[in-house]
């Protein structure tokens, strides 16, 4: 008997009764399902942080404002600007591992053009953010030194602001867009860096501060929300960041034991660190799902030892009309591996579908890869292998003889 | 004897089981050939050993003393695959409760034993055609044995005992489960197979049916006690019953 005619008895057996194959299966696919359902979430989520490391740009360091003590009280991080122009300039002029620097202000407002409007972050800043952000135009230019100095009234478009302000033959370049009211002319559209970070309009640092958020400015015309830093090489990070520590020190007059008032990050190692942590949960699911799969595969054994002794005189009839011993094992191990393949194929399915339905309502971004799948698929085969030999060894056990007398 | 080897041969054969320290023989000391192209019953009353002689006969089971030869083989010799193979090739069993598997049609299981011979389903079910049409059952060939009569399922299982060609054809009771004018139908259907030179050998405690066959081994105990062939001008008689 060949594997073939192994899988066609199989199949015949199972077909006969429907429900029961199906509850017997159904450990596998709960299993099989919850397995592709954990990877396609972690993998997800993975992916939009690594989306995200990408985004910020490689060798980044990222310079937020720290605790601020007031009267002896202590402020929430970031409550006060403490972060100026100048010292932007400093780290530019005093270290030589910064490659590149910009301070930025940002703020929300409706960008309006023509008939459409969207609700967007504006950000201030100079034509530095997009060096330390390795972000490339699509059309257009940077802001020129003028317009930086001068508060020039221009503006460069994230690739989503372009797309809802504009149809899609529309050139946006020297348009005329309109931010609180303020007419400004579309000079560059970045390139697409992805959905998180393509929804922003970038307006000319002085430009920000004189029209939209420099109001209310906390302290100084000068200060800025953060700076971002680009490092050259890979391994001075470390000892740029202590730089950069000291020079702020110094340059804040913060007193020797006393808590900065900012903070340096590592943006990517941050991340990068959240992303194993992400790893971790996700394997540990997974472990936690593969139970559901021995669960489904013991399940699997005792039906099919129930149903050998069932089917104790077929399998005297198969015997006596000439099936070898191993044509009865292979016989009810393709039975096991059938309904443990079967059982696979729909939990693949219902994790694909459950996973889609988790983004759609959660707004979970989730990846399927083939590798969970064929991992999951991998594990139903070797369940079945596991648990469809005992009953699958018994049955080719039995005396042909003894087999035939019973009922 | 021709100078080949009789089809079967016993020589001495003894069968003891032994359960829970308890030895119980059920066969001792039988000896007898048969030749091809016989036709053969094996009578007496229940427990004579008439269905552990058929057991060896068919390589279901091995005898504990002498020996059981197949074609001039020791079947002893044969490892259970090969007995295995060997009863798909070369036994054809019929069975008192006809022993079709419920859940396949007729021409299924006429042809089930070809899947234990290697043999691709289009073939399979084109013999399992013949060998129904042989016993005019192919107008059933479609329908699950509970959907047949008692004497309808039979024929069926002769068509499957058939279909390999077997060397010889090992029918226990046969007529056992039938009523006594489909019972002689199947007799009948054997005589005729007998007739195209097909080797029967038959299990029987009936009188009537082992009289229709050429040759009649009795059993008593386990032990032969006669083996009768009557004369030549008998089976003429039998054959228009």
């Amino acid at each position: 008997m060949t594997m073939l005619q192994g899988f066609q008895i199989a199949l015949h057996a199972l077909r006969l009764n429907p429900l029961r194959s199906f509850l017997t299966m159904l450990g596998i696919v709960i299993g099989v399902a919850s397995i592709v359902t954990v990877f396609a979430i972690g993998s997800g989520a993975q992916l939009r942080l690594q989306e995200q490391i990408r985004s910020i740009g490689a060798n980044v360091l990222m310079i937020t404002p720290g605790a601020v003590y007031q009267g002896g009280v202590r402020l929430k991080d970031g409550s006060k600007l403490t972060m100026t122009e100048s010292d932007v300039q400093a780290i530019l002029e005093q270290i030589p591992e910064v490659q590149a620097a910009a301070g930025s202000i940002a703020g929300t407002a409706q960008v309006i053009h023509e008939g459409k409007n969207w609700n967007t972050t504006i950000n201030g800043t100079t034509t530095g953010h997009f060096m330390v952000r390795d972000w490339q135009l699509a059309t257009g230019r940077y802001f020129s030194g003028t317009e930086e100095a001068g508060a020039g009234k221009v503006v460069i478009l994230g690739s989503t602001v372009a797309r809802e302000l504009f149809a899609p033959g529309d050139d946006p370049i020297g348009a005329q867009i309109r931010i609180m009211k303020v007419p400004l002319e579309v000079v560059g559209v970045l390139d697409r860096k992805g959905p998180a970070q393509d929804d922003v309009a970038f307006v000319p640092l002085a430009t920000a501060k004189l029209r939209f958020l420099g109001s209310a400015s906390n302290i100084n015309r000068d200060s800025v929300a953060y700076i971002i830093a680009k490092v050259a090489g890979d391994g001075q990070m470390a000892g740029s960041r202590s730089e950069i520590e000291n020079l702020l020190r110094q340059r804040h007059r913060v007193p020797a034991g006393q808590e900065d008032d900012f903070k340096v990050q590592d943006p990517a190692a941050a991340m990068e660190a959240q992303q194993g942590a992400i790893r971790t949960v996700a394997l540990l699911l997974v472990a936690i799902a593969s139970v559901s799969l021995l669960v489904g595969g013991i399940s699997i054994m005792n039906v099919m030892i129930v149903s050998v002794t069932e089917r104790t005189r077929e399998i005297g009839i198969r015997r006596a009309l000439g099936g070898r011993m191993r044509d009865i094992r292979l016989q009810f191990l393709c039975e096991a591996l059938v309904l443990c393949l079967l059982g696979g194929a729909i939990g693949v399915a219902g994790g694909v579908t459950l996973s889609m339905t988790v983004a759609r309502m959660a707004g979970w971004v989730t990846s399927i890869d083939g590798q969970a799948i064929g991992l999951a698929l991998a594990f139903s085969i070797a369940t079945g292998l596991i648990f469809g030999f005992y009953p699958a060894h018994k049955a080719s056990k039995l005396s042909p003889i003894e087999a035939l007398k019973t009922e | 004897m021709t100078a080949s080897p009789p089809l079967i041969s016993l020589q001495s054969v003894g069968r003891t089981y032994r359960t829970d320290g308890v030895a119980v023989t059920a066969v001792r000391n039988v000896s007898f050939d048969i030749a091809q192209g016989e036709i053969v019953a094996v009578m007496g009353p229940s427990g004579s050993g008439k269905s552990t002689l058929m057991n060896m006969i068919g390589l279901l089971d091995l005898p504990s003393e002498g020996a059981v030869y197949l074609e001039g083989a020791d079947v002893a010799d044969l490892s259970e695959d090969r007995r295995s193979s060997l009863r798909a090739r070369s036994i054809g069993f019929v069975f008192q409760s006809y022993n079709l598997l419920a859940r396949h049609d007729a021409i299924e299981n006429v042809a089930l034993p070809l899947v234990y011979c290697g043999i691709g389903r289009r073939e399979r079910l084109a013999r399992a055609e013949a060998s129904l049409q042989a016993v005019g059952m192919l107008h059933r060939a479609h329908h699950f044995p509970r959907q047949l009569s008692g004497g309808e399922q039979q024929r069926v299982a002769i068509a499957r005992a058939l279909i390999a060609s077997p060397l010889i054809v090992l029918a226990d009771e046969p007529t056992g489960a039938l009523d006594s004018r489909t019972g002689a139908e199947i007799l009948a259907l054997f005589a005729a197979l007998n007739r195209t030179g097909q080797t029967i050998v038959m299990i029987t405690h009936d009188p009537g049916i082992a009289a229709q066959c050429r040759r009649t081994i009795h059993l008593h105990d386990g032990e032969l006690v006669a083996d009768e062939t009557p004369a030549p001008a008998l089976p003429k008689r039998s054959a228009a019953p």
